[in-house]
């Protein structure tokens, strides 16, 4: 149970004075029940790879598995693989489109072939995993505020029981608290459901406080690839490629330079207290 | 008096039903007292609907005060005759790049301010030669704005309001759309105008990072405003700001943290390069006093 | 997927054409749509190639993009000509079966009329091509000022389309991360009969509506900012002014014209 991704390659208009290679020879695996953050800047190749991994987009060259079976084969199901690997985009504007709540988060299990009934009850149960009050699901969606509307458009998609939840961006234009809301959410469902969730940012620190592994995008090529602690070690590179690594991780290294014995691999203010306060004592 | 004095200004959203009778009344600004000083970079924070853009929209008189009174360089707001000499005063940035660029060529747009003002033909090219130079984007002034980078548009809509040479830019969440690389952009080119130019700014933002280099920030919530002060005051008062649904930088956090689990560290740390520098000297002296 | 559209197809280059003033080029076009249904006989057929290949030359834009244009218009040309060519009454039958019958002036009608639209076509992507949208709408504005004396609000026609243009694009990317945030959640936009393929269209048109709307709002919001108040009072940063090639190039327009009607009444 995993995807794999084998040397793709993506090209947008190929064979014209406009060719620009998006992804570069990707190959990856990603392990069931992981939480990985996707890092890079505008243009990176970030979006491209996430759409590749529900079969949005189409790779020019290699191959992608799904649980063992090539998705570019011709009798594969894309439908059912778009609802297996769900793909929240950015802004829950672009997709908000039914005149209740509740109605909206339906559309994905409908979709699916489910009648009435069995979607309303996948929609109500996504409802209240993603924290919405049980007295705004008949109203319109789009008098929410920014936090909640996202609530919304995750709950659209987790409706449809994916086994892979992607999120591209889903703390944009949040303010700080509506943020960590979001992340909390995302961290809880992630430990509860025990899906694979893949979140695409470009905040080092959010990343850093809830994810596992990180895989840090530079010009459709895969950067870098591990724990947040061994991929900001190399926060100089990153740095170079338009990304920095947390503040945290910066003063480390000062203080490391400086003689005094703390831990390289901290990147949360947590765990930056714990090594100041253990170097110290 | 400051080139924006605020006193007692209340803003009120009333929506009615369809006979016209009110239907609920919300009050987005309330009682709020500010007085920002000419050449200053203030900051205002708040979260989303703290009434934060509310404001903003008052100061470049979009909207008009259901009680209270603003002066705009000395000029009230309410006055329908001073409203083009208000909007020619304080130019305003808005959140998303796309929806403020007007021209499908760069210097039109920012020939666009300066035409609605009528300046005759020759001045608008000086002018916009002049503002694109001054957030560096005079390379780009053939280009069409859909090919630029958020950062890049932005940096294009600041020169669309200096083309009008206001004393006083308000720029409303100007990078809540934008990646960091975008981020920095935008806000390098803020300080240089307010440095070089001399120009006020307004930024109206809820990233705390953006506020450290403020000359003096408000904090908004609900409407009102709850806390003002230098950046080191403000981000001294860390659980305050939490109350406000806001955050205090990485860094100000981990010496907040850090203070409150027992080492001597000042309040109101705000850079890695302070933060360094405490811990560093702390160090030095347990040192010596094991010895 | 919509990626691939792009709208104006302007085609920079450094030409007499590109230069002239677009109240020249909109006149010129304009004159030379007429004159394609104006002139008679094979000696107006050559005058109005040779107009149009000196033009082209002039424009130093590759003939292929000039024929660009007439791809998507194909099944309307074909479509004419077939009308043309059996439904024209006439004397001299060249082909009859069943209940279709092919006459002379039937086939020089249809050949004719496809000519006309052929040049029509290549005529005005001349226009298209060396002229940027913006210079377009400017052009426009200017020409059609005077109507704004009988309550034609020409500034903010024009200023709309300018506004169209800057959009569209932006618009379309929209239409495209929609479709595929639908697409996420299991939508089908490309299966199914034309009732069903319709609905399928909601949750595509209800967001794509909902996001335009906000940004006229936000538009418009920014453009009160920037002290807009309407044509009244603007002064322009390009304001088109004729040069002696401008006056030069009517001229010749007026020569052409005055050879296709002169042709027409001498030669028939």
């Amino acid at each position: 149970m995993s995807i794999i991704l084998d040397k793709v390659n993506y090209i947008y208009s190929p064979n014209t004075a406009y060719e620009i290679k998006a992804l570069n020879d990707i190959s990856l695996k990603i392990e069931d029940g992981q939480f990985i953050g996707i890092i890079g800047h505008t243009g990176s190749g970030k979006s491209t790879l996430i759409q590749h991994l529900n079969g949005l987009m189409k790779a020019t060259s290699g191959a992608i598995y799904f649980n063992g079976r090539d998705i570019y084969e011709n009798d594969y199901d894309m439908k059912e693989l778009r609802t297996k690997v769900g793909l929240v985009f950015q802004y829950p504007e672009h997709q908000l489109f039914e005149t209740t709540i509740f109605d909206d988060v339906c559309f994905g299990p409908m979709n699916q072939g489910l009648d009435k009934n069995k979607a309303g009850l996948r929609a109500f149960e996504a409802l209240r995993s993603v924290g919405m009050p049980e007295d705004l699901y008949y109203q319109s969606p789009f008098d929410l505020s920014g936090g909640q509307k996202r609530r919304v458009a995750i709950a659209g998609v987790l409706a449809m029981k994916p086994e892979v939840l992607i999120l591209d961006e889903p703390t944009a234009g949040l303010d700080p608290k509506g943020r960590d809301e979001i992340l909390d959410l995302i961290a809880k469902m992630h430990k509860e459901r025990k899906i694979t969730v893949i979140l695409v940012s470009h905040s080092m620190e959010d990343v850093a406080k809830y994810v596992e592994r990180i895989i840090v995008m530079n010009d459709g090529s895969v950067m870098f690839d591990g724990t947040p602690g061994e991929v900001f070690l190399h926060y100089k590179e990153l740095e170079q490629v338009g990304l920095a690594a947390p503040q945290v991780t910066y003063l480390m290294h000062g203080l490391s330079e400086k003689g005094i014995p703390v831990d390289l691999n901290a990147t949360t203010v947590e765990e930056a207290k714990n090594s100041i306060l253990k170097a110290f004592k | 008096m400051g080139i924006i004095k605020a006193c007692k200004l209340v803003h009120e959203y009333i929506r009615r039903d369809e006979e016209g009778n009110v239907e609920s009344i919300q009050t987005a600004l309330n009682a709020v007292d500010l007085d920002i000083k000419a050449g200053d970079f203030v900051a205002v924070l708040g979260h989303n609907g703290s009434g934060k853009s509310t404001l903003a929209k008052h100061i470049n008189a979009l909207l008009e005060p259901s009680e209270g009174t603003l002066f705009v360089d000395g000029k009230d707001t309410k006055d329908l005759k001073y409203l083009y000499d208000i909007r020619r005063a304080a130019g305003m940035v808005f959140q998303n790049p796309d929806n403020q660029i007007i021209a499908s060529v760069v210097e039109e747009d920012v020939g666009f301010g300066p035409e609605n003002m009528g300046v005759p033909t020759k001045e608008i090219w000086q002018r916009v030669e002049e503002s694109l130079k001054s957030v560096g984007m005079l390379k780009y002034r053939n280009h069409s704005p859909n090919k630029l980078s958020g950062g890049q548009k932005q940096r294009v809509a600041i020169a669309g309001v200096m083309a009008m040479e206001p004393k006083c830019i308000i720029l409303d969440e100007p990078t809540a759309m934008l990646d960091p690389v975008g981020r920095k952009e935008v806000l390098q080119a803020v300080h240089t105008l307010n440095k070089k130019k001399g120009v006020t700014i307004v930024l109206i933002t809820h990233y705390m990072e953006e506020v450290v280099d403020a000359d003096y920030v408000y904090v908004m919530d609900k409407g009102s405003v709850v806390m003002q002060g230098t950046p080191r005051e403000i981000f001294s008062q860390v659980d305050t700001l939490k109350e406000h649904r806001l955050d205090v930088p990485q860094i100000t956090l981990l010496a907040d943290e850090l203070r409150k689990a027992g080492l001597p560290l000042p309040k109101g740390i705000l850079t890695r390069e302070e933060l360094d520098a405490e811990l560093v000297e702390l160090y030095r002296r347990k040192a010596c006093q094991s010895f | 997927m919509l990626r691939d559209i792009t709208l104006g197809q302007y085609y920079p280059a450094d030409s007499v054409i590109h230069k002239l003033d677009p109240r020249v080029k909109l006149m010129a076009t304009l004159v030379y749509i007429m004159s394609l249904f104006t002139f008679r006989g094979a000696a107006g057929f050559m005058l109005a190639t040779v107009f149009m290949i000196v033009v082209i030359r002039l424009s130093k834009v590759p003939f292929s993009y000039m024929v660009k244009g007439l791809k998507t218009v194909i099944i309307l040309m074909a479509i004419t000509a077939v009308f043309n060519l059996f439904l024209t009454p006439g004397e001299e039958v060249l082909v009859h079966f069943w209940k279709l019958t092919i006459t002379m002036e039937g086939l020089k009608n249809a050949v004719f009329m496809l000519v006309r639209l052929i040049y029509l076509i290549v005529g005005t992507s001349v226009m298209t091509l060396t002229t940027t949208p913006n210079q377009l709408t400017d052009g426009l504005e200017k020409a059609l000022m005077p109507l704004s004396k009988l309550k034609v609000p020409v500034h903010a026609i024009a200023m709309m389309m300018s506004i169209a243009l800057r959009f569209i694009p932006i618009l379309i990317e929209e239409t495209d991360i929609i479709m595929k945030a639908q697409m996420a959640r299991g939508a089908d936009f490309e299966n199914g009969n034309i009732i069903k393929r319709a609905k399928n269209m909601v949750p595509l048109l209800v967001p794509l509506f909902v996001s335009a709307f906000r940004r006229a709002d936000d538009l418009a919001m920014a453009m009160e900012a920037r002290c807009y108040i309407g044509g009244e009072g603007r002064t322009k940063m390009k304001p088109l002014h004729y040069q002696s090639r401008d006056y030069l190039a009517y001229l010749f327009l007026i020569v052409y014209f005055a050879g296709i009607i002169l042709l027409r009444i001498f030669l028939a």
